[in-house]
């Protein structure tokens, strides 16, 4: 068997030792550079062609509105005001659904002042939609850990759908089959949460408006 | 479905998945690792490296030679993504953003070679795209392929018999690289591409929004560091928000493979253990603590997320705070544990805004020691480590020499063991007492009292062990924080490292001794029971005084 030491036993022992850890770094320089290309040029280059066969995806899932305007990702969530839009969740992201500053609040469950945030959003909440507070779910009131959660619950859309629908002067049977439409089911049937991506509720509800003045 | 069946359901899926998988991936990696360079056919891209880098494949290492590679690896890797880091603004795709600062390069590059992945930066704000590639991601590769090359080594410790010699440090890191890690991370990104993550060049772009707002919108070759962030157990992410980051993580069925990858080598290596050594059943014990101590904590954070503690949980009526509605509580719950136990440190739910008992489970996760099923390659060796204290333990209370895997255990071994269960909470209490004592580390805490000496236990805790996951609050980017977490990253990962080597080389001398009447039976059930009593105790002993005055004394306040 070769042994890597064998080459250095003549010199002293502190010879020895420095020539070996010599040699190691320089295999070292060689190797790393090697893998740099490898792994950090050519690898991620391979991906990103792989990645051109699913240019939608892999370019951020970017969405267009009926006019063709690029108005955002489906992916990240927006924010929306007024009572014609469905809300989002509140967000933590940079002074909200900042998408070049995710996060979430890092406030503990035992934290008094976010309890008072949540019970003041919860109050506002079921005022603007004509609710009990205690039907206002907990995605409604809490931030999200991206700050970007582009998604609310079934619960919470179906909440806001009679409000959306009086202010834009929609039927709210209209409003709430939209809601019903535009609900995802967990992946596999087992995987995650339901959930009503608010985007693309908000498209699909601007088409339905569109719709409903052209025919009016 | 109701929620609970599909929780179930999915949590069934994820453990038939690794059982599935860890049998034909544990034996792939032990063959990888059980043949000899020159001797068994090797790649032919690996004969053209061996030529090209001038490595002699066929060298056998002694335990010193073979710390020397692993160090002298890593003192280069970390000068290469320092500069890399330093010099961002010259470099292409950096976005125009400038260097990092000379303290936070070091900590930023220190921390990725340890594979610790402690971040004092928000990704979108700090890195252009051809850092976190050439810089970033080949870490992420490579201080993963480091940490399974020394378990390795010590599992070739218990299999040679008066050698004192381990393999090539070259040659592991070439196959681990090439052979496993590499491979693998290109099926996973092809799926994850598939499911949404994002891999693109494009400058962040300004769109107005539906409501006539504007949001800017970032790119990045994001999937092809996400699957080796969750593969090799590393976490850092391309996002300040890390995998709870639609980008990073878009839906339920990318979270499942985000944990199922970052699960899946740590759970296969105790497979390869039992294969190197010619004995499944000292695997199977293994992964059978690593098994019920990872159930054990996910039963807990599960109920603790569901049972509303805490007034702010209890005001929202669930345990949303931090957390995404794709991924609902159980998903959220499932990565948590999985990343803490693992050493992986990527979060897709802040853990800070779990309730006070969850959140406990995941501290504790970590002050395990990161065994169940731990880092790749150090989860294993940590275990190990463990095994030979029960070993030892159990040798004591019969009166006879104990021997494991045929090696005796000795006073050698045992310091070398003993030292290494010893690194980490000396560097989290050395590190903690030096924060204290410089000037100037209470205004970086964002609470006083007990719950300020917490973020400083969980900063140090975090670094020492390699871990990488922050307690919210403290603000990190400071030259005392980025220096001092810097050395106790450096610190925890390689002399944990060298003791390790030095206890392979110990057991590698020796010849082998055959199983008597006396010998402790370390592939029965009582020993899983023995080892699973042993890491528990060594946890506790270690931890609890320091945790009765942070969390404990908060607590009890």
């Amino acid at each position: 068997m070769v042994s890597e030491e064998s080459t250095s036993t003549s010199s002293g022992a502190a010879g020895a030792a420095g020539m070996v850890a010599g040699r190691q770094l320089l295999i070292a320089v060689r190797f790393l550079l090697a893998m740099t290309l490898l792994l950090g040029v050519l690898y991620p280059a391979a991906i990103f062609g792989i990645g051109r066969l699913l240019p939608g995806r892999a370019d951020g899932s970017l969405v267009a509105d009926a006019g063709g305007r690029i108005v955002g990702s489906s992916l990240i969530g927006q924010s929306f005001d007024g009572p014609e839009w469905f809300t989002p969740r509140p967000s933590a992201a940079g002074d909200g659904y900042d998408a070049m500053a995710s996060g979430g609040s890092n406030l503990g469950a035992s934290n008094d002042e976010l309890a008072a945030e949540i019970t003041r959003r919860r109050a506002d909440i079921a005022r603007v939609n004509g609710v009990r507070p205690e039907q206002v779910p907990a995605d409604a009131v809490t931030a999200s850990g991206s700050g970007l959660d582009p998604d609310i619950s079934p619960a919470y859309a179906r909440l806001q759908a009679p409000r959306v629908a009086q202010a834009r002067g929609l039927e709210v049977e209209a409003v709430r089959q939209l809601v019903t439409e535009q609900v995802t089911g967990r992946p596999l049937g087992i995987l995650g949460s339901e959930r009503v991506n608010v985007l693309q509720l908000n498209l699909a509800l601007q088409r339905l408006a569109a719709r409903d003045a052209t025919a009016g | 479905m109701t929620p609970a069946l599909a929780a179930a359901g999915q949590i069934l899926l994820l453990v038939l998945a690794l059982v599935l998988v860890h049998r034909p991936l544990g034996d792939y990696i032990a063959r990888m690792l059980g043949t000899r360079a020159g001797q068994k056919p090797d790649w032919r891209v690996e004969r053209f490296l061996y030529r090209l880098l001038r490595i002699d494949p066929r060298a056998d290492q002694k335990w010193s030679t073979y710390l020397t590679s692993v160090l002298a690896f890593s003192v280069v890797s970390i000068g290469l993504l320092w500069l890399i880091l330093s010099a961002q603004r010259v470099l292409p795709y950096s976005l125009g953003l400038p260097g990092m600062s000379p303290d936070q390069g070091l900590n930023t590059a220190v921390s990725f070679v340890t594979n610790t992945n402690w971040q004092s930066y928000g990704g979108e704000s700090t890195l252009g795209y051809f850092s976190q590639a050439a810089g970033l991601t080949v870490q992420n590769f490579l201080s993963s392929a480091v940490g399974i090359a020394v378990f390795a080594a010590l599992v070739r410790g218990f299999i040679r018999k008066a050698t004192g010699r381990l393999g090539n440090f070259w040659v592991d890191l070439t196959r681990l690289t090439l052979r496993l890690l590499l491979p693998l991370a290109v099926i996973g990104a092809v799926v994850l591409l598939a499911g949404g993550v994002i891999q693109n060049l494009n400058d962040p772009v300004t769109v107005q929004t539906l409501d006539g707002g504007t949001q800017t919108i970032p790119g990045g070759l994001v999937v092809s560091q996400e699957v080796i962030k969750e593969l090799g157990t590393n976490g850092g992410g391309f996002f300040n928000a890390n995998s709870a980051h639609p980008f990073e993580n878009p839906n339920a069925f990318t979270n499942l493979v985000e944990i199922f990858l970052l699960l899946v080598i740590p759970f296969s290596l105790p497979r390869t253990f039992g294969t190197m050594v010619g004995n499944h059943r000292q695997g199977n014990v293994i992964v059978a603590v690593m098994g019920v101590l990872w159930a054990l904590s996910l039963g807990a954070v599960l109920w603790a997320e569901t049972a509303h503690n805490g007034v702010a949980m209890q005001a929202a009526g669930a345990a949303m705070e931090g957390k995404e509605v794709r991924f609902g509580i159980p998903g959220s719950s499932l990565f948590a544990v999985s990343t803490t136990l693992t050493s992986t440190g990527a979060v897709d739910s802040m853990h800070s805004s779990y309730s006070g008992l969850g959140g406990g489970v995941l501290l504790l996760n970590m002050l395990l020691g990161e065994i169940a099923p731990g880092g790749t390659g150090s989860g294993m060796y940590g275990m190990l480590i463990l095994a030979i204290i029960t070993v030892f333990v159990g040798g004591l209370m019969v009166g006879r020499t104990p021997t494991y895997l045929g090696k005796q255990i000795g006073a050698v071994q045992m310091k070398y063991a003993a030292g290494y269960l010893l690194v980490t909470p000396a560097l989290v209490l050395l590190g903690s007492g030096i924060a204290l004592l410089i000037p100037g580390t209470t205004d970086t805490l964002a609470n006083p009292g007990p719950h300020g000496l917490s973020e400083i236990l969980y900063a140090t805790g975090s670094a020492a062990n390699n871990n990488g996951s922050a307690f919210a609050g403290l603000s990190a980017n400071t030259p005392m924080w980025n220096l001092l977490l810097a050395g106790c990253m450096f610190a925890g990962r390689f002399a944990g490292i060298a003791l390790v080597l030095g206890l392979a080389g110990s057991l590698a001398r020796q010849g082998s001794k055959p199983d008597d009447a006396g010998t402790l039976p370390t592939g029965k059930p009582l020993f899983a029971g023995m080892l699973f009593g042993v890491v528990i105790l060594v946890a506790a002993l270690t931890y609890l005084p320091a945790l009765a005055l942070g969390p404990v004394a908060e607590g009890l306040s």
